[in-house]
């Protein structure tokens, strides 16, 4: 078959189209985003009938997943890093119930935060679950790993994990495909009627049953070829090599031919047996992890009496950030001549606010109407309009997590913060600003509430809002007076009258919602050529 | 062979689909490829990168290694200067358009972006703009860009012209021929 030319992520969504897919379940988030947009856009899932709306956000969309493998069909749960955070109950408690039909959820982390508020590791949840983790080094591995998981999570019945970063999600390569798509899965209900009851007398039993399972997971791990030891002849030092660390070592030997031993890890647990013998073998250990150092900890524990373990605990490599080629080559000792210093006339350019954002509108009209109120800060929330927290708008103090804006105020507005306002757009308003809201509401906290309303899920790249139409009745139903939701047009002919609606909600002292309502500029360009079409 | 290029500028310029369009002339011709890319929030008006990497054998990492990148090419000239570190010194080259993209307000005096990228030996400092508008295609100025990158680049110019076409063909014909123009205008500039 011919080679296509695929993202880490369009890999992944082509392998689980090709491997029986029926549903596959996310929220946006980069670098994640991709995968579903393909599954979305391919003609094939669509002639399948392989449901892929955007959720509303990761816990609904991988409970949805759970669901479709209740019924014994393939589905797929995406998101990146920080939506495992959103997805943590559903996530942990499927570990327990197990899987029917082939669950896999792909975590697409963020090393070095490229988009992200952190860089938390994801094998570290799977490890958490006790469930199988699979770390594709390279895209056709993205591919066949994705077969692998489905097959595995049905001979096992358990979820597995794959998790990528960012440099594999967003990077090209060639892909050749397997020849025939599997079929879909028929519906067939759990055998157990008990399976997916997690009343402690079945959880128990269940957890019981998901610790049994270990053993035969890390035989998988051992025997599977994921994971591979290349014996080196200097045996001064042994290198685990976890997922892209792989690479990146290996760039650093012309040919593929490294000196030390070297334990290739793209499947956890980790293949003990494998590790034991590289440990025995090798004077030291050096753990290249692309993430954090969760195996290293793991391989050095507690105790300070073994072999030396270089890595990121000991500055061998830095403590956060992606590595790179040059990072593995200093901590194995290689020399690299580097290229030109960069210029110091040389200036950061951030990013922005696009030109004809309405963001720009609503935000010069915050900043006019909170100058009434002196020193007050404005809470916010994840999207484009975190920008408004640059210059020259300054309008925003903080962005925690997804839909923290509404309930940060809160909390602060009982602490006799006056007044305090929150920014949120849309689309994270459904993801997680609703239940925050009914809280203002319940307990009647002075807050206005800013919802940007662009119509669009704008910061990932247009993906459609679940927001969309609904706003204005989700607040009246969640408890707001309808007098004090007050929707307006951010444009700059609005300026005036923008300010004194503000004003006058920001004054009012109970619970109210502004809606400043008008295309994200990107999505309305696009919507143009659409319909030009 | 092996060939290591970055391809860079700021988000909306085209930087990303000149990258698209070198890995679809390559993978063509059977040269293994790895490009990684940027996405997301980053694309908004801040800069944006891409490491293209072309061999006839496997290549290990998606990223280049610092000061092994054969070839820089940047539609926006402050923006080339920002990956200087992954030149090779001896034998890299940068090829940039001259005009700069002002949207920062600490943007430096271009005579002294044009004093640093003279300090690189091999250099194609050019306004590539001009000869977009010329060809009466003012946006393809990364097709220009490429064009005069293709000199170096070690892929036929056909082979790159078929994958222009392939890249633009759901736009229509007067689209692809208006980037196949600036393509080859710019592999002329590169050739006098």
């Amino acid at each position: 078959m011919d080679k296509l030319l695929l993202l880490g992520d369009e890999a992944i969504a082509q392998a689980a189209i090709d491997a029986g897919l029926s549903g596959v379940f996310a929220y946006p988030g980069t670098p994640s985003t991709e995968i579903t947009e393909y599954i979305q856009d391919s003609k094939q899932a669509k002639e399948l009938g392989i449901r892929s709306n955007w959720a509303c956000n990761e816990k609904t969309a991988m409970e949805a997943a759970i669901g479709m493998s209740y019924a014994g069909k393939r589905a797929m749960f995406c998101c990146k890093h920080v939506g495992m955070n959103v997805a943590a109950d559903p996530f942990m408690n499927s570990a327990i119930t197990g899987a029917n039909g082939g669950l896999v959820y792909i975590a697409a982390d963020d090393p070095s935060m490229h988009s992200s508020q952190d860089e938390q590791d994801s094998r570290q949840y799977a490890d958490f679950a006790m469930i199988p983790c699979l770390e594709p080094s390279n895209q056709q591995e993205a591919y066949d790993m994705v077969h692998y998981a489905f097959e595995i999570s049905e001979k096992y019945h358990t979820p597995v994990m794959i998790r990528v970063t960012t440099r594999l999600a967003h990077s090209r390569a060639g892909v050749v495909r397997r020849e025939a798509v599997k079929p879909q899965n028929n519906l067939t209900l759990p055998a157990d009627k008990r399976q997916y009851i997690l009343l402690p007398v079945n959880a128990k039993r269940h957890y019981k049953n998901l610790i049994a399972k270990q053993e035969d997971l890390m035989r998988e791990s051992e025997t599977k070829g994921f994971n591979t030891l290349v014996e080196g002849e200097n045996k001064k030092l042994g290198i685990v090599a976890c997922g892209l660390g792989y690479n990146y070592l290996m760039e650093n030997f012309k040919g593929g031919k490294c000196p030390y031993s070297v334990l290739k890890v793209s499947q956890y647990p980790m293949p003990e047996n494998l590790l034991q013998k590289l440990y025995d073998e090798s004077d030291e250990l050096l753990v290249v992890e692309e993430g954090q150092p969760i195996y290293e900890r793991l391989i050095k524990g507690l105790l300070k009496n073994n072999k030396p373990i270089h890595g990121r605990l000991d500055g061998t490599i830095q403590r956060d950030g992606e590595l790179s080629p040059n990072s593995v080559a200093k901590a194995v000792g290689i020399e690299v001549e580097g290229g030109f210093e960069i210029p110091q006339i040389v200036a950061p350019r951030p990013p922005k606010l696009c030109d004809g954002c309405p963001h720009r509108d609503s935000y010069l009209a915050l900043n006019e109407a909170m100058k009434e109120f002196g020193d007050s800060r404005v809470f916010s929330d994840i999207g484009c309009y975190t920008l408004g927290a640059l210059p020259p708008f300054n309008a925003i103090y903080s962005t925690v997590d997804m839909g923290a804006s509404i309930t940060m105020a809160k909390g602060a507005a009982e602490a006799d913060l006056k007044p305090t306002v929150a920014v949120i757009g849309d689309s994270t308003f459904t993801h997680s600003g609703m239940t925050g809201l009914l809280d203002c509401c319940v307990d009647n906290i002075p807050v206005t509430v800013i919802i940007l309303d662009n119509d669009i899920t704008a910061m990932t790249g247009s993906q459609k809002s679940s927001a969309t139409g609904r706003i204005e009745s989700i607040c009246t139903g969640i408890g707001v007076d309808p007098a004090h939701i007050r929707v307006l047009s951010p444009l700059a002919k609005n300026h005036e009258e923008n300010v004194k609606i503000m004003k006058e909600e920001i004054a009012y002292k109970g619970v109210s919602v502004i809606i400043p309502r008008r295309d994200c500029i990107v999505w309305a360009n696009k919507k143009r050529k659409m319909l030009k079409k | 062979m092996k060939i290591d290029i970055i391809l860079c500028g700021v988000g909306g310029m085209g930087a990303l689909s000149s990258a698209a369009i070198i890995s679809k002339a390559a993978l063509e011709m059977g040269m293994y490829m790895k490009q990684a890319e940027t996405h997301g929030m980053s694309q908004r008006g801040g800069d944006v990168q891409s490491h293209l990497r072309l061999s006839d054998e496997p290549i290990s990492s998606d990223l280049i290694p610092e000061g092994q990148c054969d070839l820089i090419l940047s539609v926006e000239p402050m923006e080339a200067l920002r990956y200087v570190n992954f030149l090779n010194k001896k034998t890299g080259w940068i090829i940039t358009d001259s005009n700069p993209f002002v949207n920062i307000p600490n943007y430096p005096d271009m005579a002294d972006i044009e004093k640093e990228i003279n300090k690189i030996p091999n250099h194609i400092f050019h306004d590539f703009t001009s000869v977009a508008k010329e060809v009466k295609n003012p946006k393809g100025v990364n097709m220009v860009v490429l064009g005069a990158a293709s000199k170096y680049l070690k892929i036929d110019i056909e082979k790159l012209e078929d994958a222009v076409r392939a890249n633009f063909a759901r736009k229509g014909e007067e689209i692809v021929e208006a980037n196949i123009k600036a393509l080859r205008a710019g592999r002329e500039i590169a050739d006098m």
